[in-house]
């Protein structure tokens, strides 16, 4: 027998009043939620500030200072010009003349010096006679041209210089801004979409408007070439043999434990490989799409491995025992039906292991694919695997590191480029799995 | 463009094999396909197999076989005496191999004729200007054994290749003829074409044990090679990181301690700002969340997992180093000296890390059963009880490894520091620091002038030796704690 004693005395606290330590336990939950809440605001709030500061920095890239000046030379001149020790400085002469005469008609009076406007534009005369060599026909007749202003006057109308700021030096004097304010209200200095952002190359570190992207872009490209003609039938082969094949030993064991642990080595020491092993020991170019190529493989190799073997394994076992019950080999079971099925997926996996090796910078540092200048387009398919060239992050690296906050501009711009890239990698992605993948 | 032609040679010889045995096997059965053990395309690709992947295979062996042959037959003209006090074999066999290019150049452009490149009696001098004038690159004088050698190079280089061609297309051939021969109708094709199939997966999957291997001995030689020139306890030991660029050796202190204080500060400041992040976030996505906010907000803090590093990077760079530089600089608080620091590059790397460990933790937060949340509930623990004395407990071995791994994704970091953390090794307490890490300093002896044989630029080997030992470690040890922690519910 036990006794329950039945308390005689009334309850101490009551299920309809809060009491004290029950507010607190509430309290304490409201509190722990709310850390749950700030923590993802914060999150979030981070991606926003980032999402912003790439925008706001990035988008002045794409747009350019121009000059445009309608610019007749007759017969006399360009014969007078071609003539002279000094040809491109006749041109320059002929040029500021017109611009000065165009002021006029537009019943501007802005004293300036030639001087100036070479702060402004840079040496015309050398683009100027350039043009008129190739087509000497124009010769004669009234020609737009459309110049661009130096870094500094471009910088000007982006926020990055300002009055206050500009120091007088050979580069930029105070006064040069009345003239470009003068020239921006008759409409001759405008804003134009920079056109040469996204298709040029490269420029030397003392001009920071004329640099471009788009000799990058093809670097990138080929490279991804490489990358995704050796990593996916590498990658899938490696994955059926371990998926489908592989019998429990220990050589078995160990190509997985190499392929987990080498899904964990950072990125900078496969730079270390590819310069030790495809650099030092074969010979082969530095700064090559190629060996960017060989290294990025070796670095997506896990990353696609580890995908395909999920959407093999996400095949259902009877697809396998319906074809072996028909009389298909294991290797015809395999090849046949289990792959098909599982080719969205191994897609899917692929394309995000590509984003990733396109957005990856530090094993490219190693093999050289910074600290020159890619100027020009490879010129075929082969040139385009072997010649030095840089690759889209490696430029950006470049410009960052670079003095002149001229660069950093393009550095940003050449962000927003990547990042559309790899958005439109991942849509891709996303887009076929939510088509193609199919659930048992 | 000799290799591409080989390389489509040898497909031809290889597509012919296929159509000939596919047309040779069903005549032999008469156009009977059941006389046929296999399937005829079996026959067919038998005989492509065997032609062409053997032939391929010597192919790429000789590729990388071939230049370290010759150069040690070419090293072998080179004597002693002609290698100077400053300097050694290998950087006179760079300046043989590049006089050899140079060669190779001048001949393309016309400056050189192929017989005056071989004769052994040319005048060096008059060759020297002739190579220049076709725009090589030489940086010393031609000396006359590394001509000599040049010449060797060229020569055997020119044989080997006519023998590589040679030896490739009989090889294809043979294997082709073969295959051909074999071909019957009761030959069993396919088995022997899947036995291949399955050899050629199999060297697929052994790709990653090359590479490790790869990434194992390049490390390993070349961080003997630089103990033999500099002392491995000053290495480990030393407090100094002061590498010289003028001299070669002697000069530079070269001490690890100070980059591994920047790489462990700066993954400890990215771990406080990502941990507590991550894991609130992780556990308001697991337990709190409705389905909604769950289906936007996780895969967009993942987004910022996608982030390529050269991004956050220049982010670091230019705007949360001038960020911090107005609050901490000179115009705030007078604690940081410049926009590069531990603390900028910690933040920024904090950010990239906080989906790393909320989607890890969020999994296996997850993977506790509701069972024990349910029993917790019964006993009258509230929400947030539960979690931190029931969940929490139980996912902290999954927990621990997740930051684990975190830290040595921190660790292998190298866009971020580069760029954001400065360039000065100093043993500092001050977060506002300039300080570098192990990785930035990779970058830049491996990214300098100075020649791989010097000291400065070995030492990078040693520190990728330290960070590939540390971060194999703590992965390693991540996942052991996983393991031997786990708890095994049903």
């Amino acid at each position: 027998m036990t006794d329950i004693s039945m308390g005689g005395s009334a309850p101490k606290s009551s299920l309809t009043t809060v009491d004290a330590r029950t507010r607190k336990r509430n309290a304490a939950e409201k509190r722990f939620r709310a850390y749950g809440l700030t923590a993802i605001a914060i999150g979030l709030l981070f991606l926003i500030v980032l999402a912003v500061s790439i925008i706001r920095s990035g988008v002045p890239a794409f747009t350019q200072t121009e000059v445009h000046i309608d610019f007749t030379i007759t017969q006399e001149q360009f014969d007078d010009a071609e003539s002279q020790m000094l040809k491109t400085s006749a041109y320059q002469k002929l040029f500021i003349a017109a611009l000065q005469s165009q002021l006029e008609d537009r019943g501007l009076e802005v004293s300036f010096d030639p001087a100036a406007i070479e702060r402004l534009l840079g040496k015309t005369g050398g683009t100027i006679r350039e043009y008129y060599r190739e087509n000497p026909d124009q010769i004669g007749t009234p020609v737009r041209f459309e110049l661009a202003a130096s870094s500094r006057v471009d910088g000007y109308f982006k926020g990055r210089v300002s009055r206050d700021t500009v120091v007088d030096s050979r580069f930029l004097m105070v006064s040069d801004l009345d003239l470009v304010d003068a020239l921006h209200d008759v409409g001759i200095i405008t804003q134009a979409f920079n056109w040469n952002f996204i298709t040029g190359s490269d420029t030397g570190v003392d001009n920071p408007g004329g640099a471009g992207i788009g000799v990058s872009v093809i670097g990138s490209f080929f490279m991804m070439l490489v990358v995704l003609v050796l990593s996916l039938p590498i990658g899938v082969a490696a994955s059926i043999y371990l998926e489908e094949f592989a019998p429990q030993n220990w050589f078995t064991d160990l190509i997985e434990v190499n392929i987990s642990n080498l899904a964990a080595v950072p990125s900078i020491v496969f730079g270390i490989l590819g310069l030790a092993v495809f650099i030092q020991f074969m010979h082969l170019p530095q700064s090559a799409p190629l060996v960017g190529g060989l290294v990025l493989t070796l670095m997506t190799l896990p990353t696609i491995i580890i995908s395909t073997r999920a959407s093999l394994k996400a095949v259902p076992p009877s697809i396998r025992e319906a074809a072996l019950g028909v009389g298909a080999s294991k290797m015809q079971t395999v090849f046949h039906h289990v792959l098909p099925l599982a080719a969205p997926g191994i897609l899917t996996g692929t394309i995000i292991g590509l984003a990733q090796a396109l957005g990856e910078t530090a094993p490219l540092l190693l093999i050289g694919m910074v600290g020159f200048i890619a100027r020009a387009y490879p010129e075929g398919v082969v040139s385009g695997f072997v010649d030095p060239n840089s690759a889209m992050p490696a430029q950006i690296y470049t410009w960052a590191a670079r003095a002149d906050a001229g660069f950093y501009e393009k550095a940003w711009g050449g962000i927003i480029i990547l990042l559309i890239f790899l958005l439109t990698m991942n849509i891709i992605a996303i887009i076929l799995r939510r088509r193609f993948e199919r659930r048992w | 463009m000799p290799l591409l032609w080989l390389f489509l040679i040898v497909l031809a010889i290889a597509a012919g094999a296929y159509v000939l045995a596919r047309v040779r096997v069903l005549a032999m059965a008469g156009e009977n396909r059941r006389a046929l053990h296999s399937l005829p395309v079996y026959y067919g690709s038998n005989a492509a197999m065997k032609s062409g992947v053997p032939a391929l295979l010597v192919l790429a062996v000789w590729l990388v076989a071939q230049p370290l042959v010759i150069d040690t037959i070419a090293s072998g003209h080179i004597p002693d005496s002609a290698i100077a006090e400053t300097t050694s074999r290998g950087l006179v066999m760079a300046e043989v191999r590049r006089t050899a290019d140079g060669i190779d150049m001048a001949i393309a452009s016309g400056e050189l004729s192929e017989t005056a490149a071989r004769d052994p009696q040319a005048d060096i001098e008059d060759l020297s200007a002739r190579l220049s004038d076709a725009g090589a690159i030489l940086t010393s004088e031609i000396t006359p054994p590394v001509f000599r050698a040049a010449q060797e190079l060229r020569a055997l280089s020119a044989v080997g290749t006519q023998a590589m061609t040679i030896i490739v297309v009989l090889i294809a051939l043979f294997g082709a003829l073969w295959a051909l021969r074999e071909t019957k109708p009761d030959f069993r094709a396919r088995n022997v074409v899947e036995q291949g199939v399955r050899g050629l997966l199999i060297a697929a999957a052994s790709i990653a044990i090359l590479t490790t291997l790869g990434i194992v001995l390049s490390l390993v030689f070349n961080t003997v090679e630089f103990f033999r020139l500099y002392p491995a306890s000053e290495f480990f030991f030393g407090t100094n990181w002061a590498p010289s660029f003028s001299g070669r050796g002697g000069a530079s202190d070269l001490g690890i301690v100070p980059l591994l204080w920047g790489t462990f500060y700066i993954s400890l400041v990215a771990l406080i700002v990502a941990v507590p992040i991550g894991l609130f976030a992780a556990i308001y996505l697991s337990e709190y969340a409705s389905p909604k906010v769950r289906a936007v907000a996780k895969p967009l803090l993942e987004v910022l997992a996608g982030i390529p590093t050269i991004v956050y990077g220049l982010f670091a760079l230019l705007t949360v180093g001038p960020l911090l530089m107005r609050v901490f600089g000179d115009e705030g608080l007078g604690w940081m000296q410049a926009g590069t620091a531990v603390m900028t590059a910690g933040l920024v790397m904090g950010i990239m890390l906080i989906p790393f460990v909320s989607s890890l933790s969020d999994d296996i937060i997850n993977a506790v059963p509701q069972a024990l949340r349910d029993g917790s509930y019964g006993l009258g623990a509230t929400q947030s009880e539960t979690i931190r004395q029931v969940v929490l407990p139980a996912a902290l071995p999954g927990i621990v490894g997740a930051i684990l791994l975190a830290a040595s994704r921190a660790i292998g970091e190298t866009m971020i520091v580069v760029l954001g953390a400065g360039a000065a090794a100093r043993l500092s307490l001050n977060p506002f620091d300039a300080m570098t890490t192990v990785t930035a300093k990779i970058v830049s002896q491996l990214t300098g002038d100075s020649d791989f044989a010097s000291p400065e630029a070995l030492v990078a080997f040693a520190l990728g030796m330290t960070l590939f030992v540390i971060t194999l470690g703590l992965n390693v040890f991540a996942l052991y704690i996983v393991r031997k922690y786990r708890e095994q519910y049903e």
